[in-house]
């Protein structure tokens, strides 16, 4: 259903090629530089030598196309049944978008067909008029280049009042939750759906302050491979750079890489493996895993 | 065969990038390729995809090749590539293009023997000795049909073709940038924009597991087969087990974990008369079957059992429910710990004991799947019962080799042990 050569590197850029070759003057080198960037790494190998040789006969043997017009292909049913689906999100209320050439495709998938049963239940509310503008002039914000000024409620219930350029969003699934990354101000990030007001700054700009350097860390784990744990623990961190080796029989040495202020969720989600899980090093980030067990030694369980 | 960086069965590697990501640490004599060289073969075509995220290491066991992505950095899913690698012959491409060269626009409406002898033209000015006979492009054109790309109309006694109308893209970047990673079968999405201009994106995602990808084919049958309330029959490799059986399954629901990235399908087992759930990795060659009458009923009957669900495992009786209870203490200030509970919980309730202790309770399939959730409170659980006593019994021994683990057993402690 979706391997299809019509999706293709090759057919893509084959497009691309035909139509850099209605352009005068257009040189083989040119060509090729179209397949460096657009193919993958061994392509230069196949795609242009096909077309010249009239394996693919395209082009002529001047690079002019043998077509008529600049190709331009129509969607498929599975593109269009893939749009409707996403066109029935609640999220999608956030792009000012509607798309009446749809009106009779059968949407691909809806939201009665799959369940995200591990999402946490507080996300933001994306069918809210504040939120959405709020959204959309930070996007047309980062479009134009543009800084902005917030008003929002710390963690603490303080508010605060902040200018800044914003340079993107961060989506998290399992927080559902968007964040917009921020520059020219000391935070890295604010939740969006703290905000309380948001508005362009006329003020003059550039700011030079910049958001502190997330500082990256290296932890490493021993995996005791009982009770599915290795693959258990390889598919929870698999987002993560990582590295793993056989250390003996069944257990493996896993060493990632985290940001500094994922540490104390990174805390809990190892301790979610119990036993099979050991954290190695660094000796800081031991003591934390020490401090809760200690604390939970204190809760008088029985 | 001479090495291709283009491939015909997707199956063939889905297994390795799955290995290469997720595990990473095997060396080249652990696979169970037929040969060196098919792995040879794969290895080299995954590095031609994703030669960026392509790591290499050298274990006293040989070479290891893993992939390393920090899907946190990178705004499109690199395993879609793979998706975009499926072989094809001289023939298809070059009929491909010239076809939709010829019916250019909607308007533009041939019949198949007008379309065989403007094909000829374009052949004849190329100077190619390629050639198509009417069979073939009729066969092609019903391709492009069913792909839903190309329009058939009968005119009297006559089939005229044409291009189905465009759908305008240019309106849709940022909402395709964001859903080709936030929906279901996001690939589909990284194919629209493959016909778009380059541009940045906006939009970056955390906790965001790209190897979903893989299985994006199963997915889509799965969808469709949903959608349509058929029967699917599929091979299915069991959690422990080297050998496909297949099953023959009413698909319902596909259960997604953000925390795990693993897909889920939830299906009726007619045979055994059992609700199920099926890994998607584990699954390959699902074919779409006939309609099932009673797929509406399922999947109501099936809404109703979802209030017991912790993860993926269930029943239709809720009968043999197991309790879950447990309390945790809540210090001045810790109201997110609260906050947590409510939150993250997927079913159950939350109710204040006293001004520092709360609990949590539900009713379930399967207390398993709750043990992870649950020993992320440690640090301040105080009680649990647990109707599935052996389970307890695990959790408080799992929590006791943990204080051994990290040396913190011995009885200098406060005396206040698990007992």
């Amino acid at each position: 259903m979706i391997f299809s050569e019509l999706y293709s590197v090759y057919y893509n850029t084959v497009a691309r090629i035909i139509a850099m070759a209605f352009q005068p003057g257009v040189t083989e080198k040119e060509l090729q530089q179209c397949v460096v960037e657009h193919a993958f790494s061994e392509s230069v190998l196949t795609i242009l030598p096909a077309l010249k040789a009239g394996k693919w006969p395209l082009l002529q043997k001047d690079l002019t196309p043998v077509l008529q017009h600049v190709p331009e292909m129509p969607l498929t049913m599975l593109e269009k049944r893939w749009l409707k689906a996403i066109m029935e999100d609640s999220r999608i209320k956030l792009f000012d978008i509607e798309m009446p050439e749809l009106g009779g495709v059968e949407p691909l998938f809806t939201r009665d067909d799959y369940r995200i049963y591990d999402q946490y239940a507080d996300g933001d509310p994306f069918e809210d008029e504040t939120y959405i503008r709020h959204f959309r002039l930070l996007l047309s914000a980062m479009k134009t280049g543009r800084p902005v000024r917030i008003t929002m409620k710390n963690r603490h219930g303080r508010e605060m009042r902040v200018r800044f350029y914003p340079r993107g969003f961060e989506y998290s699934m399992k927080d559902d939750k968007i964040r917009v990354l921020a520059d020219g101000c000391k935070f890295r990030q604010f939740n969006l759906g703290r905000i309380l007001s948001c508005e362009y700054y006329e003020g003059n700009g550039p700011w030079t302050e910049k958001p502190r350097e997330e500082r990256c860390r290296e932890l490493t784990l021993l995996i005791t491979d009982e009770r599915d744990a290795l693959e258990r623990v390889m598919l929870h961190f698999a987002h993560f750079e990582k590295q793993a080796e056989r250390a003996d029989g069944e257990r493996y040495i896993l060493r990632l890489k985290y940001e500094e202020s994922d540490e104390t969720e990174l805390v809990i989600r190892i301790l979610s493996f119990g036993p099979y899980v050991k954290v190695l090093e660094p000796e800081s980030f031991v003591a934390l895993i020490k401090e809760r067990l200690i604390l939970q030694k204190s809760c008088g369980l029985r | 065969m001479p090495y291709n960086e283009l491939i015909k069965n997707f199956e063939k590697v889905r297994a390795y990038m799955r290995e290469f990501y997720v595990y990473g640490f095997k060396s080249r004599s652990e696979y169970d390729a037929k040969s060196a060289r098919s792995y040879d073969d794969v290895r080299r075509r995954i590095e031609s995809w994703l030669g960026d995220y392509m790591r290499f290491t050298q274990t006293p066991e040989g070479k290891s090749v893993f992939l390393s992505v920090d899907s946190r950095v990178t705004c499109r899913n690199p395993f879609y590539k793979a998706w975009k690698a499926k072989s094809f012959t001289d023939g298809d491409i070059t009929l491909h293009f010239i076809l939709f060269d010829i019916l250019y626009a909607p308007e533009v409406r041939k019949t198949l023997s007008e379309l065989v002898e403007e094909i000829d033209r374009y052949l004849g000015c190329s100077e190619s000795p390629m050639t198509f006979d009417e069979s073939t492009v009729r066969k092609k054109l019903k391709e492009y049909a069913d792909e839903g790309m190309i329009r058939m109309e009968k005119e009297g006694r006559r089939v005229l073709y044409s291009r189905m109308p465009e759908v305008p893209l240019s309106a849709l970047t940022d909402v395709i940038d964001f859903f080709s990673e936030a929906a279901p079968c996001g690939v589909v999405g990284s194919f629209l924009q493959e016909k778009q201009e380059p541009h940045r994106s906006f939009f970056s995602f955390k906790h965001h597991y790209i190897t979903q990808a893989i299985d994006s084919d199963i997915l889509a049958v799965l969808f469709d087969a949903i959608r349509q309330g058929r029967y699917i029959t599929a091979d299915n490799l069991g959690r422990h087990s080297a050998v496909a059986r297949t099953v023959r399954l009413v698909p319902l629901k596909i259960y997604i974990s953000a925390q795990n990235g693993r897909q889920n399908l939830i299906a009726y087992h007619e045979k055994a008369n059992r609700l199920n759930s099926y890994r998607l990795d584990y699954m390959s060659n699902v074919r779409i079957e006939e309609p099932c009458e009673r797929f509406g009923s399922l999947r109501e009957s099936f809404h109703k059992a979802e209030a017991h669900m912790w993860g993926v495992n269930c029943r239709w009786s809720t009968k043999r429910l197991e309790h879950v209870e447990f309390e945790v203490r809540v210090g001045e200030e810790e109201q997110y710990i609260v906050q947590r509970l409510e939150r993250e919980k997927k079913c159950g309730q939350v109710e204040k004991i006293d001004e520092h202790h709360y609990r949590y309770c539900a009713d379930v399939f399967d207390t398993n799947e709750m043990l992870p959730w649950i020993r992320t409170f440690l640090s301040r659980i105080t009680k649990m019962n647990f109707s599935n006593r052996t389970l307890e019994n695990r959790f408080k021994d799992d929590v006791r080799e943990m204080y051994r683990m990290y040396g913190i057993d011995g009885d200098g402690g406060d005396g206040d042990d698990i007992q």
